[in-house]
């Protein structure tokens, strides 16, 4: 058995002695598997240095974190861990096959922010060279604004072989910004033209740095014309800036307007259609979202399903939990605000430390899809975030749902007639408990949807509910009580005014100021921005 | 579902009920020392608190496996001030006047230990702060055994400087006394550093803060000026995840624009999802993944304690691990557990910290700690980047504040003042 023992491990390490020596970059490998965290970063530049193709897929495992270390002979495997404490490994060189092997075995590569960043640079020289456009067209990117001598040659290389129009943009583009810095000041004036309008932000840091004056008030760019063309160049961009950054601003404002509405919009019926005050109407939300972790607990393989099941499963546990409320409790109190709002507040709490017990008071993660992260870039100075925007999409389908469901079907009609004259409506056949309980189980329904989409943005937590709950009412109230597009108009224009005093005011403040101005709002028109009318009203 | 809740809620609370009955009874006997454990379990906070209330738990059991303490067995007595900061008050009043313990492990928040400063100096009791906190105070009946601002803010802000070249800052916190008074204090430092007003960006929140566009738009926009930008966080726990979520949204990497955060261990980064926090920094006294033969039992014990071996360990554990074994330390030394006795024997006493260092108890009731910053990794651990090469003394009352350069704390005869002025020679005798 010893012997045994013995043979393998001198085997292994001949064999890596062996393959080492007939192949450089195995033997770099060898010594960066045995350097230091400090030394690093030289190590990696001798990498580099040896041009040889494999390099790109250790960097980037490396940044990526998936570079290991085999414990027992110091080689490095780019590695997978996969279930069981597994690691599925790859050999660099391409010598040995894949194989999986016990991750205890290994040890990861750990590397610092200063090494991601020389990693990022050093993928994209390598890079540059890549078959694959969108790869050079993002190693160009990468390199935008690396003035460097040994940067600009490669540059001009890749120039040269370049095809493709948009990756040739971007190497005119770096060009440009390494003329600014020539000698000539005609080379300086041409790429300053070919600069301006361009709305990255390393172009305008060059210019800046072009106008910029010294101690004495003299522009560092001794020649006038340049000059001037850099400050012409700098308004236009600065303008741009400005029309890009209300448009974001807006963008910002409409997004939180949706995150107001769903939260608020399952309020719409319970408060707005029903009358009740439901203090508990936050924890449902909370349900929702922590319906979403349980489906990801359940389906952790297909992770990019998870929040289309959630929807209609949150509705369903929500709903339900919302029908026993009522049933259980609130029927009892019709009628009586106060108790009602003292009771429900009570169930609010026993929800919330129902899931502390349950879950642990931790907060739970929650993923995210690749699909609902990043941003869609629009140009360099303005991208709005998929996240947001598939939620701002998605409150609106399921307002325009219920508005629907509320004005065309029967059961929307019902539950009118009930929220209007209880008696008539069960002088005319409603079975007027029944109705109570669906129109409480659907305002509780939504809500949970409501927590999917929330569980995207926040953390899930047992107060996840708590933060909420305030602003819903708020929006309701300021909306018109029992006016669904009163919600609607009233959760986007809370939404817009937060955004648009918050650069100017601080969040603290902007909220203060949104609340005090409801508050002077409700004083003048007690009943909202659009009051219900009729005899209904009591 | 929430019928099943319900009763679940109810059970409990009756089990709680019944064991609070049966632990007075076991309080009548006089062959145990009592332990006070004042963290929140329900509210707010049970999300931190909850499992410092573990481990004190977890070191009572130890410290009763090893023979108790001067002979007796020592039994902790758990209370639940459920978030809410006058509770704190009562519930110390009811720990030390009605269940006579000895000592309190106990607060989180700094509002929750100035609730409960006043109580516990009126009944000379004595209480174990394990969390970082923002100074400005020391009293008599106290041992602060979280970071001090220059064992955690100030060491961060000069790695930042010296390591990463950092010029522009942007000071982030959630709006409450202990960002408000630490942003003061860098402010004071970066300004005493030679950088320029305009370089600095503070921006305050409100708790549980969730929507994060328009800051961080204008954190890329002043990160966006051609100087290495980073952002030092005070931001409190909940409002952390949407923040970072929306960096990572909004493209802001870590090598771009780092983040350095107090408040966000182990413990607050099991719960995110990690991926878009890979590189921020954090600045603790204590990470798990220091290799040390002391971290790597406590490591077990946790885990062997709560059967679970995925539950982390973080800094204000270790804290109330030194705090806890420091203690037992004391009053074996004093050879009782009567508080002036023992609050005389804790100065300058020494234990073994878990990052393989000894942590020493200061004049001033706060501990010599070493600061490590960490960068966060895709498995929710840290790899720590920058460690002090000394143990750093925590201070009390900030040098870099007009109102206490002047001022230290030193319970030692002939002094005994946790608020002297050094230049007036005199005691305010104003502990909080």
């Amino acid at each position: 058995m010893y012997r045994l023992i013995i043979a393998l491990v001198l085997g292994c390490l001949l064999y890596s002695g062996a393959h080492a020596a007939e192949d450089p970059l195995g033997y770099e490998l060898g010594v960066l598997a045995q350097t230091k965290l400090t030394k690093m970063p030289a190590q990696i530049d001798v990498l580099v240095a040896l041009d040889d193709d494999r390099v790109v897929a250790v960097l980037q495992a490396m940044l990526d974190g998936r570079l290991y270390r085999r414990k027992a002979d110091d080689t490095l495997f780019i590695g997978e861990p996969g279930e069981d404490k597994s690691l599925a490994i790859t050999d660099p060189l391409g010598v040995t096959g894949d194989s999986v092997a016990p991750a205890t075995d290994f040890k990861r590569i750990a590397v610092n922010n200063r090494m991601r960043g020389q990693l990022r640079l050093a993928i994209a020289q390598l890079n540059l060279r890549s078959d694959d456009e969108e790869q050079r067209f993002l190693a160009a990117q990468e390199l935008l604004g690396d003035t460097s001598p040994k940067v600009i040659a490669l540059l001009e290389a890749a120039s040269r072989s370049e095809s493709s129009g948009r990756v040739l943009a971007v190497l005119a583009d770096a060009r440009a910004l390494a003329a600014l810095q020539q000698d000539d000041a005609n080379l300086r004036y041409r790429a300053v033209e070919e600069l301006s309008g361009n709305l990255q932000p390393v172009v305008l840091n060059a210019l800046q740095a072009l106008v910029e004056e010294d101690a004495g008030g003299i522009p560092l760019e001794p020649d006038p014309a340049v000059l001037k063309r850099a400050r012409q160049a700098i308004a236009g961009i600065r303008q741009d800036a400005e029309f890009y950054s209300n448009v974001e601003t807006v963008f910002f404002g409409l997004s939180l307007g949706s995150v107001l509405l769903l939260s608020a919009i399952g309020l719409a019926i319970t408060f707005g259609v029903m009358g009740v005050i439901n203090m508990a109407h936050g924890e449902l939300i909370m349900l929702g979202a922590y319906t979403t972790y349980v489906v990801q607990l359940l389906m952790p393989n297909h992770l990019e399903y998870s929040l289309v099941v959630a929807v209609p499963l949150a509705f369903l546990v929500s709903g339900a939990v919302g029908i026993a409320i009522e049933r259980g409790v609130i029927r009892f109190l019709y009628g009586r605000p106060l108790e009602t709002l003292l009771a429900t507040f009570g169930i609010s709490l026993i929800l919330q430390q129902g899931v502390r017990t349950i879950f642990s008071p931790l907060n739970r993660s929650v993923a995210t899809p690749d699909w609902l992260s990043g941003a869609l870039e629009i140009n360099p100075l303005l991208s709005l975030t998929y996240n947001r925007l598939y939620i701002l999409v998605f409150s609106l389908v399921v307002f325009f749902l219920l508005v629907t469901l509320l004005k065309k079907t029967s059961l929307g009609l019902q539950f009118r007639a009930v929220a209007q004259n209880r008696a008539m409506a069960r002088a005319m056949g409603i079975r007027s408990a029944w109705v109570d309980a669906m129109t409480f189980g659907l305002g509780s329904g939504v809500a949970g949807i409501a927590g999917v989409a929330l569980s995207q943005l926040t953390n899930v937590g047992p107060n996840l509910g708590q933060a909420y709950i305030i602003d819903s009412f708020m929006v309701v109230v300021f909306g018109g009580v029992g006016n669904l597009w009163g919600t609607l108009v009233s959760a986007f224009g809370l939404g817009m005014a937060n955004k648009f005093i918050e650069p100017v005011a601080g969040a603290v403040l902007a909220k203060i100021l949104v609340l005090v101005f409801i508050i002077l709002f409700i004083q003048r028109y007690p009943r909202g921005l659009f009051p219900q009318q009729g005899r209904s009203v009591d | 579902m929430t019928m099943l809740s319900k009763f679940k809620t109810a059970a409990a609370g009756a089990a709680l009920v019944g064991a609070s009955l049966l632990g007075s009874h076991a309080a009548a006997a006089e062959d145990t020392i009592k332990v006070g454990v004042l963290h929140s379990l329900s509210g707010t906070m049970a999300i931190s608190e909850t499992t410092l209330k573990d481990t004190v738990l977890m070191m009572v059991a130890e410290q009763n496996e090893a023979g108790g303490l001067l002979g007796k067995k020592l039994e902790a007595v758990v209370v639940d001030p459920a978030s809410n900061w006058p509770l704190f008050a009562e519930k110390a009043r009811e720990l030390i006047s009605k269940e006579k313990v000895a000592v309190i492990f106990g607060c989180w928040t700094s509002v929750s230990r100035k609730s409960v400063l006043p109580v516990i100096e009126e009944l000379n009791g004595l209480l174990f702060y394990p969390v970082q906190y923002e100074g400005e105070e020391s009293s008599k009946n106290v041992f602060y055994t979280g970071a001090a601002p220059n064992q955690q803010a100030i060491p961060a802000v000069d790695y930042l400087m010296n390591d990463l070249g950092v010029e522009r800052w942007v000071l982030a916190g959630t709006d409450y006394v202990y960002p408000r008074t630490t942003n003061k204090i860098l402010e004071a430092y970066l300004k005493a550093k030679g950088v320029d007003e305009e370089d600095i960006m503070i921006n305050y929140t409100p708790f549980g803060h969730s929507d994060w566009q328009s800051i961080v738009a204008e954190i890329k926009t002043f990160g966006g000026k051609g100087k290495k930008t980073a952002v030092v966080s005070t931001i409190n726990g909940d409002a952390n995840i949407p923040f970072y979520k929306e960096l990572g949204n909004q493209g802001i990497s870590a090598e771009d624009i780092p983040v350095v955060a107090f408040s966000v261990g182990e413990e607050e980064l099991s719960g995110m999802d990690t991926s878009a926090l890979v590189g921020h920094l954090a600045a603790w006294n204590y990470f798990q993944s220091v290799e040390s033969p002391e971290n790597e039992a406590f490591i077990a014990e946790w885990h062997t304690f709560t059967s679970d071996d995925k539950r982390v360990t973080n800094d204000p554990m270790e804290a109330t691990y030194i705090g806890f074994k420091m203690w037992v330390e004391a009053v074996k030394k004093a050879g009782t557990t009567d508080t002036d006795a023992v609050e005389q024997a804790m100065i300058g006493l020494s234990v073994k910290n878990l990052t393989g260092g000894m942590a020493v108890m200061g004049k001033n009731h706060h501990l010599s700690k070493p600061v490590l910053i960490g960068e966060i990794q895709e498995d929710g651990q840290f790899l720590v980047v920058s460690e002090t090469d000394d143990l750093v003394p925590g201070d009390a009352w900030s040098d870099y504040l007009p109102v206490s350069e002047d001022t230290i704390a030193d319970w030692t005869p002939p002094i005994s003042c946790g608020n002297y002025n050094t230049v007036t020679k005199t005691c305010s005798g104003q502990n909080f």
